[in-house]
C-alpha cells in the first residue's frame, strides 16, 4: 500500500515515507526536550489526542482539517520527557471500531500479516510500533482499543486504571470509560511511557494521585514467585480453541517461574458487552453532539434552518459506525427507554465492579486471552456490527470496572499473534507489569 | 438474529433527534442492524439492581484567572466567521 489511500482530502495521507501500512494519517516531527527518560525515542500519537499546530482528525472527515490550538496533557508530558513526536496515527473513526477499518483515511494493514487487520481502534499506533516506524506510541482505550491492537500486532499495550492518566485534550468518545495508554515492543518500554504520562492533572478532575510513588519501568523485573493468577473461565469459553491453547502455554510459563494458577468465574461478565455498548453509545451520542459544523468541520453551503444544516453536515462528516452509535445512544437515552437500557447498564457496570473486587480478595492478578480470536482478514468483518461488538468480550469488563490491564504477546496461531491479558486491582499497574514481563522471552 | 427490522420510521425519528440525516439505503440498513443489536441488549433485563457508591468525588478549585485561547485561536478552525464571531446557520 503506498499511494492508494482513500482519504477525505487529496493530501490526507502523508505519513513517514516508510509508512507502508497506512499507520499514520499525518507526518509531523515535534522535537521534545533534549534530555529526559524518552530522549532519542520517537513517539507516535493516536489521532484523537490533541497536538498543538498538528491536525488531529480522529480518523473522521468531520475533523479532516481540524488543527488544535493546544496540546493534550499527555503530549506535553512526552515532550517534557524528551520524546520526539513523529506523527499522528490512524484509527477507527472517533475510536469506534476494533479493526481500524472505519477510518475515513483508509484501513491499516497488520505488519505481521498484511492481509489482516491490525485491530483497533488504536490500530495505527500498534502497527507503527510493530513495524518499527515508532519506538513507542500512545493510544486510547475505551473498551479495549489499546489492548486489542497490541494483541493483534504482537506488541505490548497497557490500559491504566481510570484516573491515573489525564484525558485533557483527548477528543471524547465515552468519558467514563476511556484512558490513554502506552504501546511498545517490550513491557519495560511501555511501562516507561506510562511513568511519563501518569499522574494528576488540574485540567482533568477525574485524575487522582492513586499511582503516587510508583515506578512502573522498574516493576518489569519478571519476578512472579508466589504470585496468584486467577484465570477467568467465563472469558475462555467464547475463545477459539487454538487461541486458548496459546494462552494456556503462557500460563504454564508463569507457573514454571513460581506463580500459582487458579480458576475464577465472574457471573456478571455475561452482561458486560451489552452494558459497555449501551453506556459507550449513550455517552457518544452526547459527546459528538458538539460537531455541528460551526466551530470546526467541513465547509459548504447547507440549506435550511440550523437543525437542517446541522443534520446535513453530520450526515456528510460522520461514517456509518459513528452514525450507528450516535443513533443507538440517542435511542437508549430517549424517554421511555432510559430505564430499560441505560439504567440497567449502570447496574450491570456496578455488578462487574463488585465481581472483580471480590475476585481480587483471593488472587493478585486475573488472566484471559486479550482477544477471543486471531486478527480477522481485512474486509471480513465490516458487514455485521454485532459480531464485531462481541469480539470485545474480554476487554470491555476492565473499562466497566475502571481497572488496569496489560496485553503482552503470548505466542501465535499459524503466524497470527495472540495476546495474554493480565488484569490488576485498582492502581495495581506495577503488579500486572511485573507479571507481564515474566511472559516475555 | 431478530425476525423483523426496527420500524424505519422509528429510526428516522431517532436520527431527527440526533440531527443526523440518513439516506434511504442507510435507513434500511440501520433498521435491520438495530433489530439485532437491540435484541442483544434485551438481556440486560436479567441484571439485578445493584447498590453502589460512585468512584468519583467533586473536585473544587479556587476561582483564579488564567490565560485562555486568544480569539484568533478559538476561531481558527471555524469554516465561517464574521467580525470575530463564529457564524452559524439561520435559527429559523
Amino acid at each position: 500500500m503506498s499511494s492508494d489511500h482513500s482519504s477525505p482530502t487529496d493530501d490526507a495521507h502523508n505519513g513517514p515515507t516508510d509508512d507502508t501500512h497506512n499507520a499514520f494519517i499525518t507526518e509531523s516531527t515535534v522535537e521534545g526536550e533534549s534530555e529526559g527518560p524518552l530522549a532519542d525515542k520517537t513517539v507516535a500519537i493516536k489521532d484523537n489526542i490533541s497536538t498543538e499546530g498538528v491536525r488531529t482528525t480522529c480518523g473522521s472527515a468531520m475533523l479532516a482539517d481540524y488543527v488544535p490550538p493546544y496540546n493534550a496533557t499527555v503530549v506535553d508530558r512526552v515532550l517534557e520527557a524528551g520524546g520526539t513526536l513523529n506523527g499522528k496515527t490512524n484509527m477507527d473513526e472517533f475510536g469506534m471500531g476494533g479493526t481500524t477499518e472505519t477510518s475515513a483515511f483508509g484501513p491499516v494493514e497488520n505488519p505481521v500479516d498484511t492481509d489482516h487487520v491490525p485491530g483497533g481502534s488504536s490500530g495505527g499506533s500498534a502497527a507503527a510500533v510493530a513495524a518499527g516506524e515508532a519506538d513507542l506510541a500512545l493510544g486510547t482505550d475505551t473498551g479495549g482499543s489499546v489492548r486489542n491492537p497490541a494483541a493483534f500486532c504482537g506488541v505490548v499495550g497497557i490500559k491504566p486504571t481510570y484516573g491515573l492518566v489525564s484525558r485533557y485534550g483527548i477528543v471524547a468518545y465515552a468519558n467514563s470509560l476511556e484512558q490513554v495508554g502506552p504501546l511498545a515492543t517490550t513491557v519495560e518500554d511501555a511501562a516507561l511511557l506510562l511513568d511519563v504520562i501518569a499522574g494528576p492533572d488540574d485540567h482533568d478532575a477525574t485524575t487522582n494521585d492513586g499511582g503516587a510513588g510508583s515506578d512502573y519501568a522498574a516493576a518489569a523485573d519478571g519476578d512472579v514467585d508466589g504470585l496468584t493468577v486467577g484465570v477467568i473461565t467465563d472469558l475462555i469459553e467464547g475463545a477459539d480453541d487454538d487461541v486458548v491453547e496459546t494462552f494456556q502455554e503462557s500460563l504454564d510459563e508463569l507457573e514454571a517461574q513460581g506463580a500459582e494458577i487458579t480458576e475464577v468465574s465472574l457471573d456478571s461478565l455475561e452482561h458486560a458487552v451489552q452494558a459497555y455498548y449501551v453506556i459507550a453509545m449513550s455517552e457518544a451520542s452526547s459527546n459528538l453532539a458538539r460537531f455541528d459544523g460551526v466551530r470546526c468541520g467541513p465547509e459548504g453551503d447547507r440549506e435550511g434552518n440550523w437543525n437542517d444544516a446541522f443534520a446535513a453536515v453530520r450526515e456528510e462528516g460522520f461514517g456509518p459506525e459513528v452514525k450507528r452509535r450516535i443513533l443507538l445512544g440517542t435511542y437508549a437515552l430517549s424517554a421511555g427507554y432510559h430505564d430499560k437500557y441505560y439504567k440497567k447498564a449502570q447496574d450491570a457496570r456496578a455488578w462487574v465492579k463488585q465481581d472483580f473486587d471480590e475476585a481480587f480478595q483471593d488472587v493478585d492478578v486475573l488472566a484471559s486471552p486479550t482477544m477471543p480470536v486471531t486478527p480477522p482478514a481485512l474486509g471480513e468483518s465490516l458487514d455485521d456490527p454485532l459480531q464485531l461488538y462481541l469480539m470485545d468480550a474480554n476487554t470491555v469488563p476492565v473499562n466497566l470496572a475502571n481497572l488496569p490491564a496489560i496485553s503482552v504477546p503470548a505466542g501465535d496461531v499459524a503466524g497470527l499473534p495472540v495476546g495474554l491479558q493480565l488484569i490488576g486491582p485498582k492502581f495495581g499497574e506495577e503488579t500486572i507489569i511485573r507479571a507481564a514481563s515474566a511472559v516475555e522471552e | 438474529m431478530s425476525d423483523s427490522p426496527v420500524d424505519p420510521e422509528e429510526v428516522r425519528h431517532v436520527a431527527d433527534l440526533a440531527r443526523v440525516d440518513l439516506d434511504d439505503e442507510e435507513l434500511a440498513e440501520f433498521s435491520e442492524q438495530f433489530a439485532d443489536i437491540l435484541d442483544y441488549f434485551e438481556a440486560l433485563d436479567e441484571v439485578p439492581e445493584i447498590e453502589s457508591e460512585p468512584d468519583l468525588v467533586n473536585v473544587m478549585r479556587s476561582d483564579e484567572v488564567h490565560d485562555g485561547l486568544t480569539q484568533d485561536e478559538a476561531l481558527r478552525n471555524a469554516p465561517e466567521t464574521e467580525d470575530g464571531f463564529f457564524k452559524g446557520p439561520t435559527v429559523s
